[in-house]
């Protein structure tokens, strides 16, 4: 910023408001996230997803595990979770199933989602349940300081990498399409149309659907690797990513420095969990059947 | 209110521990459990898989206990009464969202078939060694509420009970059941569904602009909503305000986690529930709780054959310990004789309850089967000298 940017006159209507905020709980703003850090990006995306999905915001739920990425759930106006470190799914398997009118948002980070919460994730698509998952995949734990994570890619430099990380990584959107998913895509950070409107996709999909983000962690990430600031994350995606919507996920996997094959890779539709119970209970039960009313009447 | 009928499967039944538990989860309004399993519990959700799809509810079989016991937290958040069943090695691994459960004020039954440990142990055999793990086996300062059945009757009686604490005082509820409870089958008498008395979600009145998830009422209990309903609230593990916000100051520290353990004390005190029989003239008091006050019950008849006044006090509410009852005792008392199927755990509770003015002999068993109630005699003969 120069002096002259500050100088330049500027009315703001006092009732002027940023669009997104309907959306916040400005009341718990400053956010905590590093300058040019990445998520709150997405949470725009989200917000409008939500805006132009019309939905009813009291009947979205936003629940979110631990992590930098966890904190999203604080800052949504909705009715919103944060839970234990990788649980955020069975949590939200819990919350829909109880109250299947729920359209049931979790919004969490690549390590809880795929590292200590990985087992939930892939039991979940299994079951098609109808949860909408968000993954901020910003390579690393950054909560705790920049540690290897299951998607961290080979040869990068971590807090617990200090000679360069040798375990593969996983290869997020293989994992969800072969556990199962609905809809599975992948975008960066640069990508904010992309991602908002893949947001507004799976806002009215059902099933188990899943979107990774790829998303810049200037501060615990790239300093330690020479990846410079958030700008060169811009510029870094705008340079390596290739949209290509329909790809096989089996060639999404990451690099350090490679390729970033971005799109809607999965888009099927199979028999979510609460169909896939009812039709069978009918099937077996016949008349005796109950349909659940799981909301307890007092 | 009553119960809802659909759930009472009103008469009189042959059952073991475990099926009774899981009728009382019905009568108690439960219409969802998430589980995995685990023996000597698994009865429990086999028995709520057969039956709930009759009665309108969901079961469902997650990966492991760790999903289990947060499933069945998003499932009240979404306005459900719900539980889960284990053993001690899935206890171990619930451990953490009994924490998250205490913390964030969540009404649910956790249900423990206790079996020998520690580790695997000894799967299909009975122990109560689970009895400090379950007051403290969470990271933290927190309160739970604990109870001892000691038949399959209580097993349905308590876990009716269990599901009405929890929602009067927003708390996990754990049935502390043991191997040889859960397996036994008696007689369980269920009662008509207008005879059950079930306590409702403490739900605000207040419109979503003046309500405060964690503002306590006059019994330091918030009241409570459910997702949907417009409230547009948060909730976290994180030390959180009335509000529900995160609060990382030693101020909301200290109001917030004093207040999870305050708000229990009734259930040590007046509302606690324990059974006693001879207490007028003992000088020998046996403490003892599930399928060990059994076995204790012959020590103590053998032992007033002998002319030894012995006496009964059986611990129902294990958790909060009731403290003043058994301080009460112990300055009229010789000695409190303590066997339980564990190596020395609730025995300290009374022994810091009796604050000294009684002697406290512990009976201890590693587990695997029940005590020879002629060890107990012998303890309270020694005590009684």
């Amino acid at each position: 910023m120069n002096a002259s940017t500050l100088e330049v006159p500027c009315e703001i209507p006092a009732d002027a408001r940023n669009p997104v905020e309907p959306f916040l709980r400005m009341d718990r703003m400053p956010h905590i996230w590093c300058p040019a850090c990445g998520i709150g990006t997405t949470v725009n995306c989200f917000t409008r997803a939500l805006e132009e999905s019309k939905a009813n915001l009291d009947k979205v739920a936003i629940v979110s595990g631990i992590g930098c990425t966890g904190r999203v759930a604080g800052y949504a106006n909705l009715d919103s979770f944060h839970t234990t470190h990788g649980r955020a799914i069975p949590f939200a398997t819990g919350l829909k199933l109880a109250n299947p009118e729920l359209q049931v948002v979790v919004y969490s980070g690549d390590g809880d989602l795929f590292a200590i919460g990985g087992n939930h994730f892939i039991h979940a698509a299994r079951r098609n349940m109808d949860l909408k998952v968000i993954c901020v995949n910003n390579l690393t734990y950054a909560m705790t300081g920049g540690q290897t994570g299951p998607s961290t890619p080979g040869q990068t430099i971590s807090a617990t990498s200090p000679y360069g990380v040798f375990e593969p990584a996983f290869n997020l959107v293989q994992l969800a399409e072969a556990a199962g998913a609905s809809y599975v895509a992948r975008w960066t950070t640069f990508h904010v149309k992309q991602l908002a409107r893949s947001m507004g996709e799976i806002l009215q999909k059902k099933g188990f659907c899943f979107i990774e983000v790829l998303s810049p962690c200037p501060t615990l990430y790239q300093r330690r690797n020479k990846m410079g600031d958030g700008l060169d994350a811009m510029k870094f995606y705008k340079q390596v990513s290739k949209i290509r919507n329909g790809a096989s996920t089996a060639d999404a996997a990451l690099t350090k420095s490679g390729e970033i094959l971005v799109g809607k890779f999965v888009d099927r539709d199979r028999p979510d969990y609460l169909e896939l119970l009812q039709a069978q209970m009918t099937a077996t039960l016949g008349d005796r059947y109950a349909e659940p009313e799981v909301m307890c009447e007092c | 209110m009553h119960a809802d009928p659909k759930g009472v499967l009103t008469g009189v039944h042959f059952l073991d521990g475990d099926h009774a538990c899981c009728e009382g989860t019905l009568a108690a309004g439960a219409r969802f459990s998430a589980g995995y399993p685990i023996t000597p519990s698994t009865e429990v959700v086999e028995r709520f898989a057969a039956r709930i799809p009759t009665v309108g509810g969901i079961f469902i079989q997650m990966e492991d206990e760790l999903a289990a016991s947060i499933t069945i937290q998003g499932a009240v958040w979404g306005g459900a009464k719900a539980f889960t069943v284990t053993s001690g090695p899935g206890f171990s691994l619930m451990m953490e969202h009994i924490g998250y459960a205490a913390m964030t004020e969540t009404p649910c039954v956790f249900v423990n078939v206790q079996r020998g440990g520690p580790s695997t142990g000894l799967p299909t055999l009975p122990a109560q060694a689970d009895m400090m793990q379950a007051k403290w086996g969470s990271h933290g300062d927190y309160g739970i509420i604990a109870l001892c059945p000691n038949s399959p009757q209580e097993c349905f009686d308590l876990t009716i009970t269990a599901f009405n604490l929890s929602e009067e005082f927003r708390v996990p509820v754990m049935m502390m059941l043991d191997e040889c409870v859960g397996h036994m089958t008696e007689k369980v008498v269920i009662p008509e569904a207008h005879k059950l008395n079930i306590t409702p979600r403490r739900f605000t009145k207040l419109p979503p602009s003046e309500f405060r998830l964690f503002e306590p009422k006059a019994d330091q209990v918030p009241d409570m909503v459910r997702a949907g309903d417009g409230y547009r609230f948060h909730v976290t593990g994180l030390t959180h305000d009335e509000q529900g916000y995160p609060s990382m100051n030693v101020e909301t520290q200290d109001r917030s986690i004093r207040r999870l353990i305050d708000k229990l004390t009734p259930i040590s005190g007046p509302r606690a529930l324990f059974e006693t029989e001879n207490l007028d003239d003992a000088e020998v008091v046996v403490v003892s709780y599930g399928i060990t006050s059994r076995v204790a019950q012959r020590a103590i008849q053998l032992a007033r054959a002998r002319g030894i006044r012995a006496g009964k006090f059986r611990i129902i509410s294990a958790w909060p310990f009731p403290d003043p009852h058994i301080r009460e005792l112990a300055g009229r008392v010789k000695a409190f004789v303590v066997p339980e199927l564990n190596l020395g755990q609730m025995v300290h509770e009374v022994a810091r309850a009796a604050e000294g003015k009684a002697k406290v002999v512990p009976v201890t068993h590693a587990g695997g089967s029940v005590h020879n109630p002629e060890v107990i005699l012998n303890a309270i003969v020694e005590a009684a000298r």
